[in-house]
């Protein structure tokens, strides 16, 4: 796949999510008018600009599938789009809204809401890659705005970019942090987590919260009897896998395993 | 070759012109701090900054400061990292290439630093890993890394001998410690009033010889003695100093795959090790696609990449990548350098998540008899 006009164009979607990745866009500063001479922007709501029907060279998706609506949008945009990227941990999978996957969706609905008949909701948060067929992931919760440019930047390139595959330790000590689990005994799920955001929380003394889900190779059993070692409940071992990525299989079987401990 | 001087007396309250004589001569200094809950290498400026009367313990993944009431600065032993990152960067540009408007690119270098650093509290295990960083990164068969050579022309080192040591500090075995005995400029012993301080290079001589310090008399060089010899105490030991056949021929030990299973592949022990040399590269283009540099980042066999040939990882679980570890430094080092790569720090043990203790490991895996009862 190439990109051939001489200034591609580019949208921006938006389904079930917090408009974070979005920001991760418009916090770009100088590089967004950078940005915006490389590549025409048609849809970009969060930046004011609308036209969701463009056909583009490049679709950013923030946002996981959870309305029958988005079901069908998705399926329209990848039709429109050369190159379709799904954007953080939403898109990627399912987000921390992917929680309701785990328990009765329609229940929790006619709890909270006064009318519940107005929901139209589906029981299910997904990633995207359920739905249609994905060219790439760009994972993070947020993605970071580094990640945005330096996929345009390949693709106008046109090579794909150069994907993240090492782990949050390896960030971590590249810029001298203190391992938060050796030195205090606080859970980190940096040995399982793919870097990307370069050891953002263990360089303010805490564990990393997987925002940037599962590493390649990664070892969840050996980490979680590490975390049992630590004195960690059961429940709290399940919570921290199940979190802002908690339906990445690799995530959600070993905090399910623990959930199901907790129940005993 | 200068003649030593013969071991001096340093009254506590004298070290700070020590510094001072550093800091005159134009060296940024780097000592022992205190920072989230470890005692870490940061610039220093006065002895105030120093760790009073703090021990570090280890364990398997675990490491905890306490205090012991002593007025001493360097009761602890050893710090997250060693001299390492202060020679081979963690993070360095290699190069950058900007693309004028003809479309002709240009190369340019990285602007190289030329600062004049000292390090104040590197142990002999420190000193074993740097000689073998040198004969890597300085190897005149191959070309020697500018960067790495530029910087270590401009290291001046103090060490510190140790007067204790943790529990997972096996150095003695290695032969290589507690005591410093070269490659530093100046080293000295911690005792209850001072230090007594030696010189190892020329330069060294010359920042102790405007002290005007007295000789050591034999009750401090006694006291000095007694207390380095709390350090040759050490609970661990290497099964042998040269593991090479030993290794090699125990390449399908079952306990490969046990280690594996409690093995988080996070690299932590290859980036503690001070004498891990490996790094990868890549290229950071800016978005306007008219100007990049070549980055070099710290590597590890732990990592995917590390392994990665046109479309194939050869070492995809971490059953292999551990082995490579383990064979590298204690094994195909010998090939190499002639040695062991390991030196004894037990940083790799400390600082593992996971709290794997290469030493239990090696002597697991020396055990042949464990192949024969699997099998
Ligand atoms: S703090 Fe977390 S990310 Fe950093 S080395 Fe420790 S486990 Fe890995
Ligand atoms: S292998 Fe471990 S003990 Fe040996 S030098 Fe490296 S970090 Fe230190
Ligand atoms: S191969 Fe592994 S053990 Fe050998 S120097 Fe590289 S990181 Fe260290
Ligand atoms: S041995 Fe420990 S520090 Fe090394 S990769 Fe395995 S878990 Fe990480």
């Amino acid at each position: 796949m190439k990109i051939n006009h001489n200034r591609p164009t580019v949208a921006v979607h938006k389904f079930t999510s917090c408009d974070g990745c979005q920001l991760a866009i418009l916090n770009l500063g100088e590089a967004l008018l950078t940005l915006t001479e490389l590549v025409e922007i048609k849809q970009f709501a969060e930046a004011g600009i609308l036209d969701e029907h463009a056909t583009v060279d490049i679709a950013f998706i923030e946002g996981s599938i959870s309305t029958p609506r988005e079901m069908a949008q998705v399926k329209k945009i990848r039709e429109q789009s050369h190159y379709l990227i799904a954007m953080g941990a939403c898109a990627t999978s399912g987000g921390i809204q992917a929680l309701r996957n785990m328990s009765d969706g329609q229940a929790w609905i006619d709890a909270i809401y006064a009318s519940p008949q107005h929901i139209e909701s589906l029981t299910t948060s997904t990633p995207l890659s359920d739905h249609v067929r994905i060219d790439l992931e760009l994972w993070g919760c947020p993605v970071s705005s580094h990640q945005i440019t330096a996929t345009v930047r390949a693709l106008l390139f046109g090579v794909l970019p150069k994907i993240e595959h090492d782990k949050v330790c390896m960030a971590c000590k590249r810029s001298q942090a203190v391992c938060v689990m050796v030195s205090r005994g606080e859970p980190c799920m940096g040995p399982v987590t793919n870097t990307g955001c370069g050891a953002l929380c263990p360089q303010f003394g805490r564990g990393c919260y997987a925002c940037y889900g599962p590493a390649e190779n990664p070892n969840p059993n050996a980490l979680a009897s590490r975390f049992e070692g630590l004195g960690m409940s059961a429940s709290e071992i399940s919570r921290n896998f199940l979190f802002i990525n908690n339906n990445a299989p690799v995530f959600q079987t070993i905090g399910q395993k623990y959930s199901e401990r907790r129940d005993e | 070759m200068t003649q030593p001087l013969s071991p001096q007396f340093l009254p506590r309250d004298q070290l700070q012109r020590l510094l001072d004589g550093l800091h005159q001569a134009g060296h940024k200094t780097y000592g022992p701090q205190l920072c989230d809950g470890a005692i870490v290498y940061a610039p220093l400026n006065t002895v105030e900054e120093l760790p009073q009367g703090v021990e570090d313990h280890h364990a398997p993944g675990s490491y905890r400061l306490k205090e012991n009431g002593s007025q001493r600065w360097f009761d602890w032993v050893s710090t997250p990292q060693g001299i390492k990152p202060l020679l081979f960067k963690p993070r360095e540009i290699l190069w950058r290439a900007t693309r004028d408007a003809t479309g002709a690119i240009h190369f340019k270098n990285p602007e190289n630093s030329t600062e004049k650093v000292a390090i104040i509290g590197a142990r002999a295990c420190d000193l074993a890993a740097l000689a073998l960083q040198d004969r890597h990164f300085l190897s005149i068969e191959q070309t020697p890394d500018p960067f790495y050579a530029e910087r270590r022309r401009h290291l001046f080192i103090i060490a510190i001998n140790c007067t204790r040591a943790a529990d997972t500090c096996f150095c003695v075995s290695c032969g290589d410690g507690p005591k410093c005995e070269h490659g530093f400029d100046i080293a000295m012993t911690e005792i209850e009033h001072g230090f007594i301080i030696v010189s190892g290079s020329l330069q060294g001589k010359q920042f102790i010889k405007p002290l005007a310090l007295n000789s050591a008399d034999p009750a401090q060089l006694d006291e000095a003695a007694q207390r380095e010899a709390n350090a040759t105490q050490q609970q661990r030991a290497v099964p042998s100093q040269n593991m090479r056949e030993t290794l090699f021929n125990a390449l399908d030990h079952p306990q490969w795959d046990d280690i594996a299973s409690r093995c988080l592949s996070c690299g932590n022990c290859t980036a503690v090790c001070p004498s891990c040399f490996c790094y990868s590269e890549q290229a950071a283009p800016q978005l306007d696609g008219n100007s990049t540099e070549q980055l070099r980042e710290w590597d590890s066999c732990f990592t995917q990449g590390h392994s990665y040939m046109h479309g194939i990882t050869l070492r995809n679980d971490t059953r292999l990548r551990y082995r490579q570890w383990l064979t590298h430094k204690f094994a195909s080092w010998h090939d190499q350098q002639g040695r062991s790569g390991c030196t004894g720090c037990g940083r790799c043990i400390s600082w593992c998540p996971a709290g794997i203790d290469i030493i239990e490991e090696l002597t697991i895996l020396s055990d042949n008899r464990g192949v024969a009862d699997d099998a």
